[in-house]
């Protein structure tokens, strides 16, 4: 049986699934900054192949909220979700287009059973989160796995000033 | 009279005023240039701003703006835009376009002017213009005229959203160079192909010249020079991001100019490397 789960809701909003289908994790921390000037980030999440092309798009967050589209113009500055996948999309694109999010941790889960993740080949990937911000930097962090995972597996990464501690978990 | 035109002539009727270095063979001649605002562009219709110049330091505007006689915009779907905002200044030339199609625009100012030189009464004189005028430049009774025809071009490439490549069509006209790399797909640390053309034709055996900018802030000249192969191929690998100065010269006796002993031809491209 299929099981429809949205991409971006955590399995809490559902009530805790039984064990069925694997499942990915992610935590995203954006770092709270001491700035005169402070923006939310732009952030895109991907998965991409050893040779850096995108397997599939997770969650892009950006100004989507502003008229005319106007958010879209710096989705450029993340330069390699831009080159690998995102100048060939019309965002908004339903499903992994999301607004800025504050400083904290969040959270990401998706589902084995559904997409983007049903149509995962089976390999060796890259998690990429870039993060670009106003008045800011842009900083790229890569956490490598294994799909499907055999094993229950975690991966960690922590950024220096655009972004914190990143962790992915798969369940298999 | 095209406002082109009207910034040609003035241009032109100053010429023997000015000092005649940018007039002479290509061994003296200064670097020519436009210089992008961006190259990788998003979002809904933006705004491209391009400046031109004649100087040598790049990117620096300190020797004579750039005539923009010649200039023609390409759209992804091969019509023309149009410039806004022109502005012809002292050291600088600049203006403005509106990118309101996705995919890639090229930007170019091609020359096809002539230069003259000869003798009436026993004085010297100069005359420059647009090539199709050298048949009534030149007043009967000169003599010694030598004229050289000039082909020069200058381009910059940018891209909306996804590249295409419609723009890369050559005209088989002069040097001119044709991207097997995408110009707007280039990052530090990665090789780049290009192809360069002499009407039409592989350059084969001609030195381009790629030098980075912020030549103010160094010691070096930082210049390295490429060879086109046999069939007018080129590589470089650029060693950091930056907006890097690509040009080619040549000068030979090609010309369908009547009267033209040599055409110096000539061709610069400005390229945005980005950092991975």
């Amino acid at each position: 049986m299929r099981k429809l789960v949205p991409a971006g809701l955590t399995a809490s909003l559902l009530g805790a699934p039984a064990a069925l289908a694997g499942e990915m994790e992610i935590n995203v921390e954006i770092p709270r900054l001491d700035v005169a000037e402070y923006h939310r980030p732009y952030v895109a999440l991907w998965i991409e192949t050893p040779d850096h092309k995108a397997a599939a798009n997770l969650d892009v967050w950006y100004d989507l909220a502003l008229p005319d589209k106007e958010g879209t113009e710096w989705l450029k500055d993340m330069r390699q979700w831009w080159r690998r996948t995102g100048r060939s999309l019309d965002m908004p694109v339903d499903g992994i287009s999301s607004a800025t999010k504050a400083p904290g941790t969040h959270q990401l889960t998706f589902s084995a059973d559904a997409a983007p993740l049903a149509d995962l080949p089976p390999g060796e990937y890259r998690l990429v989160i870039e993060a670009a911000r106003e008045v800011g930097g842009r900083e790229l962090l890569r956490l490598p796995f294994q799909w499907p995972p055999e094993d229950a597996a975690e991966e960690t990464a922590k950024g220096e000033h655009e972004l914190g501690a990143v962790r992915l978990t798969l369940k298999p | 009279m095209s406002r082109f035109q009207s910034f040609f002539r003035s241009f032109a009727a100053g010429a023997a005023a000015l000092s005649l270095v940018s007039l002479a063979g290509p061994a003296e001649a200064h670097r020519m240039w436009l210089h992008p605002s961006a190259t990788v562009l998003s979002g809904e219709d933006p705004w491209l701003i391009v400046d031109g110049a004649i100087a040598n330091e790049l990117f620096y505007f300190e020797y004579y703006a750039l005539p923009l006689e010649g200039l023609a915009i390409t759209a992804p779907d091969g019509t023309s835009a149009e410039p806004q905002n022109l502005n012809h200044g002292h050291y600088r030339s600049s203006f403005e376009v509106q990118l309101v199609q996705d995919g890639t625009y090229k930007v170019a100012v091609a020359q096809d002017a002539a230069f003259a030189k000869y003798m009436q009464d026993g004085e010297t004189k100069y005359w420059r213009g647009m090539a199709g005028e050298i048949g009534s430049a030149i007043p009967a009774g000169a003599e010694e005229a030598e004229v050289t025809h000039l082909e020069r071009r200058f381009e910059v490439f940018a891209t909306v959203g996804a590249p295409t490549e419609t723009v890369f069509t050559p005209t088989g006209k002069g040097l001119e160079m044709v991207p097997v790399t995408h110009p707007n797909d280039l990052f530090a640390g990665e090789e780049a192909t290009f192809k360069l053309l002499l009407d039409g034709a592989p350059a084969a055996g001609l030195d381009v010249e790629i030098v980075k900018g912020g030549s103010r802030y160094r010691d070096a000249a930082g210049g390295e020079t490429v060879t086109a192969d046999s069939e007018g191929l080129f590589s470089f690998t650029w060693p950091e991001a930056g907006m890097y100065w690509l040009g080619a010269e040549t000068v030979d006796e090609n010309t369908g100019i009547p009267g033209a002993q040599k055409r110096n031809a000539s061709y610069s491209a400005t390229l945005e490397v980005l950092p991975q």
